[in-house]
């Protein structure tokens, strides 16, 4: 198996919120960004690929194996970071260590002190003593330390100061150095992402609205900046979205369907996001 | 080897690696059989995606500039003599064309223009 995830025709109904039909594919040894708006279906995707829910349809493999099938062995290669620190709040990370290492038989217990070490984690402090930053990279290491292939974040850099989430975005990248390895990592701070990814997946109310290689997003849209008498004449199948002022107009186009002399912006990941949510209000 | 990465460039980063990359092996600093790094530590050490360094591989693999070698590596190629000389050439026009210019601008006479090529050509300038 050549994907580190392949999730296909996803379904999964709740009473106020339907996902449907989600398709993903990240090959091994890459980083996919999962971004969308709060309550857009990215935990629930995550929660499903996770086995931790039951869905209403389609088939989520993680190495070519649903999560739910897996035996130990299987599952300790899958490494997991959710938006908190889930460990007992009374232990140090010594004690973590300890029993991680009876919980998993994979676990490596020199490289998780030395990571702790490396990134400032006090030896004697308890974990509820912690900073958030603190708090996550703990669980990141524990999540790198048993063996993992494959690294799954949900909002693991939420609520992190800049210096704390460019040194986890520099973890990251050390991690898969090693081309067995890949990262599933969703977020709402997309400039984070859009740094590493070598993979954007957006998902709106549901729905995969694209996914796609992180630079083939960058070089299709660009943003038009046009006064509005000119903007009658651009050709309406090449706008995404639009923004219109009294001065000017500014709007997501695909490049390849803009001729003429307009002044066209590089969009980044993020501007595409935007534009991409007040599609339809056109 | 310095690359520069800007992201107020024009250039998409593929082929601003790509050019400074080539730019190296033109001026010698990379040479023949010289191990180029991996393209999972050279997207590690800049801070990009590793298909942006793939792709930048790809080009200059595709001009011939580099060999991959399955399990070992990317490294450099023999030089590719014409495309070297291709290089030049498109150097030696473009000096001319400024050339060219300077001497419509200054409303110097072809004939004279001619000549003092000649001369560079020949050498006499030099001596």
């Amino acid at each position: 198996m050549n994907n580190a995830i392949e999730i296909k025709n996803l379904c999964k109904n709740y009473p106020a919120f339907n996902l449907k039909n989600v398709n993903i594919t990240l090959p091994k040894g890459y980083i996919m960004g999962f971004i969308g708006a709060n309550g857009a279906g990215k935990s629930t995707t995550i929660s499903s690929l996770l086995g931790l829910v039951n869905t209403d349809g389609g088939v989520c493999l993680i190495d070519g194996k649903e999560m739910r099938y897996m035996n130990k062995a299987e599952k300790a290669q899958v490494g997991v970071v959710l938006d908190e620190c889930n460990f007992p709040e009374v232990l140090n990370w010594k004690q973590v260590d300890k029993f991680m290492k009876k919980i998993y038989s994979t676990w490596d217990s020199e490289s998780f002190s030395d990571r702790c070490k490396n990134w400032g984690l006090p030896e004697k402090t308890i974990v509820s003593k912690y900073s958030k930053g603190m708090k996550m990279k703990l669980a990141i290491a524990a999540a790198m330390c048993h063996g993992a292939k494959l690294l799954v974040l949900d909002e693991a850099t939420s609520g992190l100061d800049p210096v704390v989430r460019s040194e986890i975005l520099d973890i990251l990248m050390e991690f898969v150095q090693n081309e067995e390895h890949s990262v599933f990592i969703s977020s709402h701070i997309i400039s984070d992402l859009e740094k590493i990814c070598d993979y954007i997946t957006f998902i709106k109310n549901g729905e995969i609205i694209f996914t796609a290689e992180k630079d083939s997003l960058t070089e299709k849209y660009g943003i038009l900046r046009c006064s509005n008498s000119d903007f009658e004449a651009v050709d309406k199948n090449a706008v995404i979205a639009y923004n219109r002022n009294s001065f000017a107009v500014d709007a997501l186009v695909d490049r390849s369907k803009i001729s003429g002399d307009y002044i066209i912006d590089k969009a980044s990941v993020e501007d595409i996001m935007l534009y991409y949510m007040k599609e339809g209000k056109i | 080897m310095n690359i520069i990465i800007s992201n107020g460039s024009n250039d998409p980063i593929y082929t601003q690696i790509e050019q400074q990359i080539k730019a190296a092996i033109v001026s010698g600093q990379l040479k023949e059989g010289d191990m180029l790094p991996s393209m999972r530590v050279l997207a590690k050490e800049l801070h990009i995606s590793i298909l942006t360094t793939k792709r930048a591989y790809e080009e200059l693999e595709r001009g011939g500039f580099i060999q991959t070698v399955a399990g070992k590596g990317c490294f450099v190629a023999p030089k590719n003599l014409e495309f070297v000389r291709e290089m030049h050439l498109q150097e030696l026009e473009d000096a001319l064309a400024k050339a060219a210019e300077l001497a419509k601008m200054c409303n110097i006479p072809d004939r004279e223009v001619h000549t003092m090529l000649d001369m560079f050509l020949k050498g006499d300038l030099y001596e």
